[in-house]
């Protein structure tokens, strides 16, 4: 299953730009389901058919990443953040372009404290010598995504782009086991989750099924001095009772817990008081789909190196698969 | 006590914490099953009902009034058994020091959100504000038995009664909306004497304080040609500007703003003049924030009418109304609905 | 060139607050009535208009909204003094010593301020205070007043349009009756697809009009026509400028509301490069349009935005050159007599098709 993790996170595929991924997966996957479809936003929608309820389950393919807004005549390149990016997080980093070109992100030093970092008082330097040479390799538009090898270390991964390619991946390795149901199964894989969930909605509204799971990822409350959460690394997946943009069905979360508990396979429940997920803008469309997510505990989200424990990952999959009987 | 009160009273002490409405829904229920002909729960726990038409094919009207309440969510259970929480819902933390809860763990469970003395904080700290991760909700068990009746997510409601005060006026949690709920039945009521053409669909809805979701679902499921919301406004209070508040006992405010239909906002007032109901205008220049903001973009858009009864102390556990409000909106609501012009 | 510039002027002197629409769709229904195949006001107060395509069926939606930032009556003082709150994103700084009229009977008032002489210090050095500003109708005291206004009205500043310097236009309202502008030349031309021209309201308010309007038509394509922000004044790093007046009309490739679709502004990109019509892409992601709106009705529909960048954006004295009018009316044309022949393939992957 690393094998697979480690694939579809080294795809590019900021916000927007989600094509290369859905590609990956639908290479992956398209003889294990029936059907396979694209909508205008590019999500991918793919199908086990069965006669029983219609289950969608959604993970995003885009990642977080930066957009250049100008390049200036010396050939540094300008940019803003695509989704949630942390100016001070990525000082010094390594970004790349869809076409290779790779670039390091720095500040102008004359400014005051790094706390207070803007991104117009950033740039990125892919070591043009003029606008012409950078232009002839990026445009204003073009987005980036940050750079880091996928590794696996004490059963525990570190990459970029796990949120929310290990969602994916856990999805991916569902629809290979093909899990015996007579429901439906609708393996969902997103786009623009990172800009204000923007796919899901609209893949929800083309299926309109009877409930939804959003498969992402939370953070944990096990690092040195962080935000109390009830969450730890490695304790198995969590069920999501709360986040910032759904409380979930009470009858979707007792269904979860109920699938977890019958198998027993190891579960955590998920509060988290910021940042949201596909559940959010599933919930609320075409007169409501009863919603819900399970989420891999994750340290980092949204830096440039994030970690998931493999154990979670795989009891992931496993509670997915019993959620669907 | 008027009769109106009595059941605003018996609104008010129901829990249903927003996201876990089905707590109550069933008694909701209840209360609209006396005045409908049908009454549905969704899968989203909005409860429906509904009150037939004389005419064929009859028009649709959509009268919402959301019933869930702010509250808190556990987020941990520390091994003293002390409970960390955040809100479910825009519960202002000044708000809630050394305050009555439920926890709604495995049972029902008393607490009290504990205050530090104020002989052991420092002068520098009596000036700050006190933000919800400091605070801790006691339930008087240790950490093992607390984790056995708890669990992370379990919701929390505030305990307050509801109790009367001079003036028909009612104090206690929860009037954020039960005294819209309360509007509903008194809509109920009043069509019951009336003849009506359109069938009403009236609809406690669900997680409105989440982001108006109940709304947003009724609003799609009920194809309606004319939308009603009954919420709450700013009582007068000192301190607060004047444009934004309103007096208690001086009727239902009608909402006047680009969300709001400007036929219907114009009827509904003239209605209430013709009619000698009280009322008065609010200036909505925003999206209202009410489920008016729902219904308004809902499929091809719903033309709608917000009226909002003026509520003192709101997102407190002590909000105030005044029931010669709630049964304004309801009277002019149903006289509306009776007497529309279709054209 | 000259007509469409005086209609566009005339769009700007007419009132249109959000919520408050309809002088100005009346004027735009006279001006299109002709032109399409069927039109009606929705719900909401959008104008929708249909005009059949010659060829492929494709669905293009164009969008323009009709409402302007304002403000709205709050409150009549004891005094006659209108209290009132801004609708739509309006600075307080802009609002000192405006013209403006009130209701839909258009009475004339003024923004008053405490003269500078009668500032404290405080006062002098820091920022306007919206809660302190009044529209004065020259009302002696309340009542007389409330014979002319009502709370609710809406307010429109009053300022007529005025060319001047290098080809440059001054309105009020350029955001976005310049869109408006120039939809309705759209609509005078035929083309192989079929378009649906909805005139929208509530844009200021939170991008309400097109929701219900996308909604309504469900199209496969929609091209949202703007005005939108520019900054190229002097202090400004270039990178931090979002447009740049006189550079052609811009498009955007990511704001707050939307990330548009790769494949149509590649090919807005390609149309404007084969007929030499000079374009720019919009620098700053702030901001949103009804793109946001439209890209996530149904299933989902591929979106672009045309913008024509305006100057001082959301005050009444907006300024715009008149060559990216010029420049975004040629581009909007071309895009959608090229639609049918090179975007085939999007009426294959309009909503959900199979890979």
């Amino acid at each position: 299953m690393f094998d697979i993790i480690k694939k579809l996170a080294q795809t590019f595929g900021p916000s927007g730009n989600e094509k290369k991924v859905a590609e990956v997966i639908t290479g992956l996957i398209k003889d294990k389901v029936d059907d396979v479809k694209t909508d205008a936003l590019g999500n991918l929608i793919c199908v086990k058919k069965g006669a029983g309820k219609k289950i969608m389950l959604a993970a995003h393919m885009d990642e977080i990443g930066l957009i250049v807004s100008h390049i200036d005549e010396k050939g540094f390149l300008r940019f803003s953040n695509v989704g949630g990016v942390h100016p001070w997080g990525i000082v010094g980093k390594r970004v790349v372009f869809e076409n290779g070109t790779t670039g390091i992100v720095w500040y102008e030093e004359d400014k005051d404290d790094i706390k207070n970092l803007k991104f117009d008082k950033m740039y990125i330097d892919i070591m043009a010598k003029s606008a012409q040479e950078a232009e002839k390799v990026v445009k204003v538009g073009d987005m980036a995504v940050f750079a880091g090898d996928t590794i696996l270390q004490n059963g525990r991964v570190i990459s970029k782009a796990l949120d929310d390619r290990i969602g994916c991946a856990v999805l991916v390795q569902m629809a290979l086991n093909a899990p015996e149901t007579d429901n439906e199964i609708y393996y969902v894989f997103t786009t623009q989750e990172e800009v204000g969930l923007r796919g899901a909605r609209t893949a929800a509204y083309g299926i309109v099924p009877d409930m939804a799971l959003a498969v992402d990822v939370c953070m944990t409350g096990d690092i040195p001095n962080c935000k109390p959460m009830a969450v730890r690394m490695g304790d198995g997946p969590t069920v999501k009772i709360k986040d910032g943009s759904v409380i979930s069905h009470p009858h979707v979360k007792d269904r979860l817990m109920d699938a977890a508990e019958k198998n027993g396979i190891p579960y955590q429940l998920e509060v988290m008081q910021h940042g949201g997920t596909d559940a959010g803008s599933i919930h609320v469309t075409a007169g409501g789909i009863p919603s819900g997510g399970v989420s891999i505990p994750s340290r980092y989200v949204h830096n440039v190196a994030e970690a998931v424990d493999m154990n979670d990952v795989e009891n992931a999959v496993k509670l997915l698969e019993a959620f669907v009987k | 006590m008027n009769e109106c009160s009595e059941l605003l009273k018996k609104l008010c002490n129901l829990r249903a914490v927003t996201g876990r409405e089905n707590m109550a829904a069933e008694k909701i229920a209840e209360v609209l099953r006396n005045y409908c002909d049908e009454v549905t729960i969704d899968p989203f726990f909005n409860v429906i009902g509904l009150k037939k038409g004389q005419s064929e094919p009859p028009g649709n009207v959509l009268v919402t009034a959301h019933y869930d309440e702010i509250g808190l969510i556990v987020t941990g259970i520390e091994d003293s058994g002390f409970l960390r929480f955040a809100a479910a819902g825009g519960v202002d933390p000044k708000a809630i020091g050394a305050m009555e809860v439920i926890v709604h763990g495995k049972k029902d469970l008393f607490g009290v959100i504990g205050a530090k003395p104020p002989h052991l904080i420092s002068p520098e700290d009596k000036d700050k504000g006190i933000k919800m991760e400091e605070m801790r909700i006691d339930i008087g068990y240790d950490g093992e038995k607390a984790k056995e009746l708890v669990s992370v997510g379990d919701m929390v409601s505030f305990v307050n009664p509801a109790r009367e005060l001079m003036n028909n006026r009612l104090a206690g949690k929860s009037m954020d909306n039960r005294s819209g709920v309360a509007a509903l039945v008194e809509l109920l009521k009043e069509l019951k004497k009336l003849h009506h053409d359109d069938n009403v669909y009236v609809v406690a809805t669900v997680q409105e304080e989440l982001g108006l979701i109940g709304a947003i679902c009724a609003s799609y499921n009920i194809k309606a040609d004319l939308g009603i919301v009954f919420d709450v406004c700013h009582g007068d209070m000192p301190d607060a500007p004047g444009d934004e508040t309103f007096p208690l006992g001086k009727g239902v405010a009608v909402a006047v703003g680009p969300v709001l239909s400007k036929k219907h906002t114009r009827g509904i007032i003239k209605m209430a003049k013709d009619e000698n109901i009280p009322y008065q205008v609010d200036p909505e220049p925003g999206d209202t924030g009410t489920e008016a903001a729902a219904h308004a973009i809902a499929r091809e858009g719903i033309p709608t009418i917000l009226l909002s009864i003026p509520a003192k102390y709101m997102h407190t556990t002590v909000e105030m109304v005044s029931t010669d409000d709630v049964t304004a909106a309801g009277r002019l609501a149903a006289r509306y609905i009776a007497g529309r012009d279709k054209a | 060139m000259k007509e469409q510039l005086e209609i566009l002027k005339k769009l700007t002197s007419l009132d249109g607050v959000s919520g408050d629409e309809g002088a100005v769709r009346d004027y735009i229904i006279s001006l299109v009535r002709d032109h399409v195949d069927d039109y009606y006001v929705d719900n909401m107060g959008n104008l929708i208009t249909y005009k059949k395509g010659s060829g492929s069926g494709l669905k293009v939606m164009l969008d323009a909204h009709m409402d302007e930032v304002g403000l709205m009556v709050t409150k009549i003082n004891s005094d006659g003094l209108l209290k009132f709150q801004t609708i739509g994103g309006i600075e307080s700084r802009v609002l000192v010593g405006k013209r403006v009229r009130v209701g839909e009977k258009g009475v004339p008032g003024v923004i008053g301020f405490k003269p500078i002489h009668l500032q404290s210090k405080n006062e002098r050095s820091g920022a306007v205070d919206k809660k302190n500003l009044t529209i004065d109708i020259g009302a002696k005291d309340k009542e007389q007043a409330e014979g002319m206004v009502e709370i609710g009205d809406r307010v429109a500043f009053e300022y007529d349009p005025v060319e001047f310097g290098d080809n440059k236009l001054m309105a009020k309202a350029l955001d976005d009756r310049v869109g408006c502008a120039v939809l309705i030349e759209l609509l005078k031309h035929d083309y192989e697809c079929d378009i649906y021209g909805c005139f929208t309201v509530q844009e200021e308010v939170g991008l309400k009009g097109a929701k219900t309007a996308a909604f309504q038509v469900n199209p496969d394509i929609a091209i949202v026509l703007e005005g939108t922000t520019c900054y190229d004044v002097p202090d400004t790093k270039e990178h931090s400028m979002s447009t740049i007046c006189g550079k052609g009309p811009a498009l955007t490739i990511m704001d707050r509301s939307v990330i548009t679709d790769r494949e149509l502004v590649t090919h807005i990109v390609k149309v404007a490069e084969k007929n030499g019509i000079p374009y720019q892409f919009k620098k700053t992601i702030s901001g949103g349009t009804n793109a946001g709106r439209i890209q996530v009705s149904g299933t989902g529909v591929k979106v672009a935005v045309i913008a024509v960048p305006c100057r001082y954006i959301h005050t009444p004295v907006s300024v715009m050159d008149i060559s990216d009018f010029e420049n975004m009316l040629k581009l909007a044309k071309k895009v959608l007599e090229s639609l049918p022949v090179s975007m085939t393939l999007y009426r294959e992957q309009g909503g959900i098709e199979n890979v």
